[in-house]
């Protein structure tokens, strides 16, 4: 341990520790703007300067390890004045108009200058000089540069967590910006729509695309019919925004206040999840079964999972030559589009020319996703409106809704049902347990064997998990499993998501089935989720899907009645023409910058 | 001021002809290496890139480090404004820098040695390139297991800083990294590495053949040595010169003034502006206040007459360093446009002469926050310039 001194007060902490992390078990604040506990440490705001003792110039704490005997001082008149400094100095090149931002309340840089009350900057606006431009092409994200106060935590993210590298620094100086590959706009570059940088910004200038607009006017058209589906990591994510503790589920609450929009049907993406079980489940059974049995070298494993569409795009991007590992099953969101202006349009007589497809989703690929040209099996665009998250909650302070007094209300049905199993999509590994406590079922007539059905070693935040599952004692039409050790693999990230792409591509692993989900703890740490967001917030997140889970009484996706339900009334069976028509989709090959 | 002080003295040791790299460092060899690291030490050797770090001291550390990788790189990646010495003895007296290099290769244990050639040098690869065959013949007889191969810069200032030169050569953005960890524990490709500057390397290959003994016969306390100067500016005879440190700046203007000097910028454009009345008191050396300002190549002396306007002359170096920084830290990425932005709006009215003291108190904020050498040191010729010719700045 290293004993260290900051501001007369002594503390130990580990060697390697910075003074920033010493500083905190002190509960000693001090203000940061590229420190991010996910991330790596840069250094270069230099806004958590300090004094130490014996040295003239201050020390940024965030990348500054302790040393025994050090005395810091985080609040002299040199630090004071230094961090008042720097701060102006980002008012100065940062497009200061608050009120018309996006993050006007949830803006670290303006937390700051609030905190540190800064009221006479006078120097120099930056911001005029530099002919700003706002890229909006992407149907996702949203990029100004005005706004930009170059942290670089963007970029880390984007290179360090997802290894997609779509934005980078480009020039110096003054002309210092982050940019992407020629300055093109992000929609024509490898952008993976992740919003993992959104999430990461301090400040406005990366923000989801809004919608909400849009579905306002939808819900104002008395000609509309406008049915919403909420995600599954939306529940335990929105309350964050809404005053609750993170790890806070708010299902039925969500639910209630959706209807006082004034939403006509309010659905589950869960009920769709169930079904993409039922669908992938099927496929992972037919392509073990031309592999094991019918020897067919064109079977493509590992089969790999497609609900994530920043996954989607990412191995459209970087790893094409594996896109028939590729699942062809549409992720819940459009699967869900495409029913609804199918199935549910047919069950309550609504032509599907007038209804409004919308969802809520913890991701901003989602938004992407429904723009996809492909995704109008319906016959008309599948999913019209994507809201996050935060969205959703914004709608709901614009309403005056006071959230924590709604009551508890239920899904509407037809498709508002989700089990269990479909829930815990919104979580890194839930895939894979859902489709296993099916499957397996399937082939064997008996649940997996793990206690509550809970399959502990696809969960948790590790970056790479590993299951293997031995499928004994199979009912008849089975046989060709019988002793067969299924190899999974789980992987969030998608820096992992690489990782793992690799050591199967040079041979090291070999897998049956992997699920990927393109951002880490998965859905619950989805783009399009709550500010802030660190591990233990994801760790919150998750638990509280795995609680509610247990809490529900379908736990099995070929149990939820509704699923049953369907394939009676509409789609027959898994994998059959409708449901191809339907429920399945291609990919395609992209470049690789 | 106590500091001894010396007349104007040319020296000349590290352009003098001599050819006998291979013996001298065959005699090094046999010597032990601790032998040769205190040998370095005492000279008082000084980094002659402007930061002044002692040389042995820098040797001795990576030498005490255990990783088996280690590098020696000499940089030569000479962007000061103002500077232009190294390229004369890249010119002149390559063996004497590679020789420099082989030394401390075989103290620290390093295999392998770069030079980072300035982008604007590029001319120089072939001479470099015929001199490095020549090297390695010389290194195979001495059965020294060391190669050097040369790498071409892209032109960023920024890269001569030393954390940023290992980022441009792993191919990466250019960009200071955090200290510590310093390049004696983690240097290129996070290994120890010694990085000096070309004419350091040019004075060990002087100690190794004269002794420290001899070498600190030049100089003053804590400045030992001589130095090469890059002179230019209002004066007859610019060029490259040999000079005995800690001479006054007055008898430097004595001898290379044009009879009209006004001031003197010392150390390029993140030196210090001298102004006339101060040239008797200050000294060139390490010991002070007025060299040694810790960014790449010291040794650049500006010389300006009563014609020049010092307002022009500031303006010119923050028009360099706002363009030259990196970018990535705020005091020095927003601090530099300020300044420029500021000194433009007082002279043209719209903004108070009082401003200027804000900025005088940014570029403090900026000496004590900026992440690298670079922001640190813009407070040097903005301060010295600001504080001695006011008047100019405003009308």
């Amino acid at each position: 341990m290293i004993n260290l001194s900051i501001n007369g007060i002594a503390v130990s902490v580990e060697e390697g520790k910075t003074i920033l992390e010493a500083a905190e078990k002190l509960h000693i604040h001090i203000p940061t703007l590229c420190y991010h506990k996910d991330l790596c440490v840069a250094g270069n705001c230099r806004v958590c300067v300090v004094e130490q003792a014996g040295v003239d110039r201050l020390v940024a704490s965030c990348a500054t390890p302790v040393n025994e005997g050090m005395e810091i001082n985080t609040n002299s008149l040199k630090v004071r004045n230094c961090r008042k400094h720097i701060i102006e100095l980002l008012l100065a090149e940062h497009n200061e108009e608050c009120t018309k931002c996006y993050r006007n309340g949830h803006c670290e840089l303006q937390t700051i200058a609030a905190d540190l009350q800064i009221t006479n900057q006078d120097f120099i606006d930056l911001v005029p000089d530099q002919f700003y431009s706002i890229d909006s092409l992407s149907p996702s994200i949203e990029k100004d540069d005005s706004k930009c106060i170059r942290c670089q935590r963007c970029v880390r993210t984007c290179a360090d967590i997802q290894s997609v590298g779509a934005i980078a620094v480009a020039h110096k100086g003054a002309e210092m910006k982050i940019s992407t590959f020629y300055n093109h706009p992000l929609n024509e570059v490898v952008c993976t729509n992740c919003g993992q940088c959104i999430v990461h910004c301090p400040t406005g200038a990366l923000v989801e695309k809004s919608y909400v607009e849009q579905v306002w006017d939808a819900i104002s058209d008395p000609e509309k019919h406008v049915v919403v589906q909420t995600a599954p990591a939306v529940r335990i994510g929105l309350g964050e925004e809404l005053g609750f503790e993170a790890g806070t589920s708010v299902t039925n609450k969500m639910v209630s206040a959706l209807r006082r929009l004034g939403f006509d049907s309010v659905l589950d993406t869960d009920f769709t999840a169930d079904l993409t079980i039922m669908e992938e489940g099927t496929e992972l059974l037919t392509r073990l079964k031309g592999a094991l049995v019918d020897d067919n070298p064109d079977v493509a494993l590992p089969m790999a999972t497609s609900c994530s569409p920043g996954w989607v795009k990412y191995i459209e991007h970087k790893y094409p030559k594996y896109l028939p590992n590729l699942s062809t099953c549409k992720s819940p969101q459009q699967m869900f589009g495409a029913l609804a202006k199918t199935y549910y349009a047919k069950n309550i007589d609504v032509d599907p020319a007038n209804i409004v497809s919308v969802s809520i989703m913890p991701c901003t690929a989602k938004k992407y996703e429904a723009n996809r040209p492909e995704m109008k099996d319906s016959g008309y665009k599948d999913v019209d409106l994507v809201l996050t998250t935060r969205e959703l909650a914004v709608m709901i302070k614009q309403a005056g809704i006071e959230f924590d007094q709604l009551n508890e209300e239920n899904y509407d049905s037809i498709m508002g049902i989700g089990s269990g199993a479909g829930l815990i999509f919104g979580a890194t590994g839930g895939v894979m347990e859902a489709a296993l406590r099916t499957a397996y079922e399937i082939v064997t007539g008996r649940e997996v064997p793990f206690e509550n059905l809970e399959i502990k070693p696809v969960r948790g935040l590790d970056g790479v998990k590993e299951a293997n599952i031995l499928i004994e004692n199979v009912l008849p039409e089975w046989s060709f499993l019988e002793g067969v050790e299924l190899k999974c693999a789980i992987t969030n990230g998608l820096e992992n998501a690489h990782q793992l792409m690799e050591s199967i591509d040079n041979g090291d692993r070999f897998y049956h089935f992997i699920e990927i989900m393109a951002c880490p703890g998965g859905c619950l740490g989805g783009g399009g989720q709550p500010f802030p967001v660190d591990d233990e917030i994801r760790r919150k997140r998750m638990e509280a899907i795995y609680a509610e889970d247990l809490s529900l009484p379908v736990r099995k996706s070929h149990e939820n009645p509704e699923i049953t339900q369907i394939y009676q009334e509409f789609l027959e069976e898994p994998l059959s023409h409708k449901s191809h028509k339907l429920l399945h989709t291609s990919y395609v090959k992209r470049q690789p910058y | 001021m106590t500091t001894k002080t010396k007349q104007l003295n040319r020296i000349d040791l590290i352009f003098k002809n001599e050819n006998d790299c291979k013996e001298i460092l065959q005699k090094s060899f046999d010597r032990s290496h601790e032998e040769i690291i205190n040998e370095m030490v005492n000279s008082g050797l000084k980094g002659r890139g402007g930061a002044g770090f002692p040389t042995g001291l820098k040797w001795k550390l990576t030498a005490e480090e255990t990783e088996k990788k280690k590098y020696v790189i000499c940089n030569a990646d000479e962007g000061e404004p103002g500077t232009f010495k190294d390229r004369e003895i890249l010119t002149r007296v390559p063996h004497k820098v590679l020789a420099g290099m082989a030394m401390c290769a075989k103290i620290i244990g390093a295999k392998e040695g770069y030079i980072y050639l300035r982008g604007e040098y590029k001319f120089l690869v072939p001479q470099l390139r015929d001199e490095l065959k020549k090297f390695h013949k010389i290194m195979d007889e001495l059965n020294l297991d060391f190669v050097v191969d040369i790498f071409l810069g892209s032109g960023a200032y920024i890269c001569g800083e030393e954390s940023a030169l290992f980022e441009s050569m792993e191919g990466k953005r250019g960009e200071p990294r955090n200290k510590p960890p310093y390049p004696t524990q983690c240097g290129y490709l996070n290994k120890p590495t010694v990085i000096n500057n070309v004419e350091t390397l040019a004075h060990s290959y002087t100690i190794m053949k004269y002794g420290a003994k001899k070498f600190r016969e030049l100089g003053v306390k804590d400045s030992w040595g001589s130095k090469v100067f890059s002179v230019s500016g209002d004066t007859p005879i610019p060029g490259i010169y040999e000079l005995e440190l800690g001479m006054s700046v007055q008898d430097f203007v004595d001898d290379f003034g044009d009879g009209d000097t006004k001031a003197v910028q010392v150390g390029g454009a993140s030196g210090f502006l001298v102004p006339r009345k101060r040239f008797a008191k200050s000294h060139i050396g390490y010991q002070g206040k007025l060299t040694g300002v810790s960014l790449p190549t010291g040794g650049s002396m500006m010389i300006f007459n009563s014609s020049r306007s010092m307002y022009n002359v500031l303006n010119n170096y923050l028009d360099f360093f706002e363009e030259e920084s990196c970018g990535q830290c705020t005091p020095c990425r927003v601090g530099c446009q300020q300044l420029l932005k500021g000194i433009k709006a007082v002279k043209r009215g719209e903004k108070p002469a009082a401003y200027l003291d804000k900025l005088l108190k940014l570029t403090d904020t900026m000496r004590l926050t900026a992440k690298c050498g670079l922001g640190q040191s813009v407070a040097n010729s903005f301060s010295s310039i600001v504080e001695n010719f006011r008047e100019e700045m405003i009308y």
